[in-house]
């Protein structure tokens, strides 16, 4: 009876003790581990910028990324929508600089893992991004000879340092840029071609000394590292680490049922990749047709990969030699968002077209088809409980 | 008029019976079908399951022109980076084969999407062996590389599956 009565003791213990354990099998364990903060790799050169792990680069592009002089008017600086103290976005579904845009601001955590920038990817460096919203009229609307001629009076000898000599600026205009105004295009035809190039260096030096700066931001650790280094290490999760079993269904469900995991892996939450998700167009906003419009603009811009400003060889240029450039899947497709810190920085989407978590996730439960191209999405089966249970999980990435 | 009766009876006796005969019969039918779907059912459980793709690396080609390997450059394949692969043309022979101009497309048929790179044979390394760059996977999952070749012996075509 004593024996009886001390098994069944123990089969109770056995059972308490399983319910507080979360169970994950050794496939989803593979999963989970693979999503770690931890098993981010270190950050690989980029040799395209000489300048990228040079201190003194990533301070002058510090303090020009804050700097409203970097700007037509002096009112807008790379931090006005990238908000240092905001994971650098500015919680608008659309981005407002000198004027509005028509794309939500990107936070920049791990930016410089990215292969493309900008929601379409429609640049190929963190150096060539970092350019062109310095001439987008609706950004920051300068024009790259009013830069080079700003960059020379207030920063002239830092800028030597790091650079060497600065060009000879007589004869160049004081506004002059081949995307810009009407005089400002016909100020940059007037110039001869070593001076466009010259000016274009110094354009393109301020781009990889930004870059440089921005190497430096970098995802931090989340409740769900910790919850997760002790699962695959067999650890008891200590107090925070340790998940609900709200939280436990929502991460089960994320590299399970609901699929989020297939393009929201790696470390980063992100496949790097460009997708149509079938996410409705703005009402008021210019036509918006994503990665499939994009592949012209890169091509097209001389501080690609390709083009005469990248340093090292072409063999860092393979996402350009081999980017897809002519296939429907291209069409309203947009960058996978990482998902680290996404609770906490509303609204959602490359226009801002869902203002919670909730709502994206309706999306992807009942997804409409594409206002254009084929969205990849399949709907989903899921309960009231399993969309909070995912809304909760994401919430641990923001902890 | 007994005997008509009888014979009433008799028909009446004749008619219950064979209903129990059929309603038997078809008791047996539906018997002997249930056994005969057990055992296909149990004997053949292999072809009753989803199979996964074939994911051998050496394939014959569709019309059996040519013998083809598909395999990593570097051994291992890495989720998310750029990777070259090799593709080697044999004849059945096992002749090497020269000169081949290679194309591929692909993509995920669960997903709907193609592939997120557009892959391209940029060498020739002799001994039949073709490099192909550009390669990228960029999810877990079942991925096809589908190569179109054309040599002097003629033109054939491969599907690779690659499940990551």
């Amino acid at each position: 009876m004593k024996r009886l009565f001390r098994f069944l003791a123990l089969t109770v213990a056995v059972i308490l003790g399983g319910c507080g354990k979360p169970d994950f099998s050794d496939a989803e364990k593979k999963t989970i581990a693979s999503l770690m903060l931890s098993a981010l790799p270190q950050l690989k050169p980029d040799t395209t910028n000489r300048f990228a792990d040079v201190p003194a680069a990533a301070a002058l592009g510090s303090t020009l990324f804050f700097d409203l002089g970097m700007s037509r008017d002096g009112t807008v600086s790379c931090s006005t929508c990238h908000k240092i103290d905001r994971q650098f976005q500015d919680d608008l579904p659309q981005a407002v600089g000198v004027g509005r845009t028509n794309r939500r601001t990107m936070p920049l955590a791990g930016v410089a893992r990215d292969p493309w920038f900008f929601w379409d990817g429609r640049r190929d460096s963190l150096w060539a991004q970092a350019l062109t919203p310095l001439e987008n009229p609706l950004e920051q609307a300068g024009n790259r000879a009013a830069y080079a001629h700003y960059i020379k009076a207030r920063f002239g000898e830092r800028y030597e340092r790091i650079f060497g000599p600065l060009p000879d600026f007589s004869g160049i205009p004081l506004n002059a840029s081949p995307l810009g105004t009407d005089a400002e295009k016909s100020a940059w035809n007037t110039m001869s071609d070593p001076q466009r190039d010259a000016i274009n260096r110094v354009y393109a030096n301020i781009g990889k000394a930004i870059a440089a700066f921005e190497r430096s931001i970098e995802p931090s650790q989340t409740r769900f590292d910790r919850f997760a280094l002790d699962l695959v290490t067999g650890a008891e999760p200590k107090e925070d680490a340790a998940f609900s079993r709200e939280e436990i269904l929502g991460l089960k469900l994320f590299i399970g049922k609901a699929n989020c995991v297939t393009c929201h892996n790696g470390p980063r939450f992100t496949d790097n990749g460009f997708h149509n998700t079938g996410v409705p167009p703005v009402a008021d906003l210019p036509p918006d047709r994503g990665r499939v419009d994009a592949v012209a603009q890169v091509e097209a811009d001389p501080f690609n990969c390709f083009g005469a400003y990248r340093d090292g060889d072409v063999s860092a240029c393979g996402e350009l030699r081999f980017m897809v450039k002519d296939a429907p899947q291209l069409v309203r497709a947009y960058k996978t968002p990482s998902l680290r810190g996404a609770a906490t920085r509303a609204p959602y989407m490359h226009a801002g077209q869902f203002s919670s978590l909730d709502e994206v996730v309706a999306h992807y439960a009942k997804p409409a088809p594409s206002v254009e191209g084929t969205s990849e999405i399949h709907p989903l089966e899921l309960s009231d409980r399993e969309r909070a249970a995912l809304v909760a999980f994401l919430k641990t990435l923001a902890e | 008029m007994r005997s008509i009766r009888q014979n009433v009876v008799c028909r009446r006796g004749t008619g219950l019976a064979s209903l129990w005969r059929y309603l038997l019969a078809g008791l047996g039918l539906a018997a002997l079908l249930v056994g005969v779907l057990a055992v296909v059912y149990l004997t053949a459980p292999q072809s009753a399951q989803p199979v996964g793709p074939d994911v051998s690396r050496t394939k014959n080609t569709d019309n059996g022109l040519f013998v083809a390997s598909f395999a990593p450059e570097r051994g291992v394949v890495r989720q998310g980076e750029l990777e070259s692969w090799l593709l080697t043309l044999k004849t059945k022979a096992g002749a090497p084969v020269e000169g081949a101009a290679i194309s591929i497309s692909g993509g995920m048929p669960q997903h709907n999407h193609g592939l997120p790179t557009s892959p391209q044979a940029t060498d020739y390394l002799g001994d039949g062996r073709y490099r192909i760059e550009g390669v990228k996977f960029t999810m877990g999952g079942w991925w096809q590389l589908h190569f179109a070749i054309s040599a002097s012996a003629g033109s054939d075509t491969v599907l690779f599956n690659v499940v990551l």
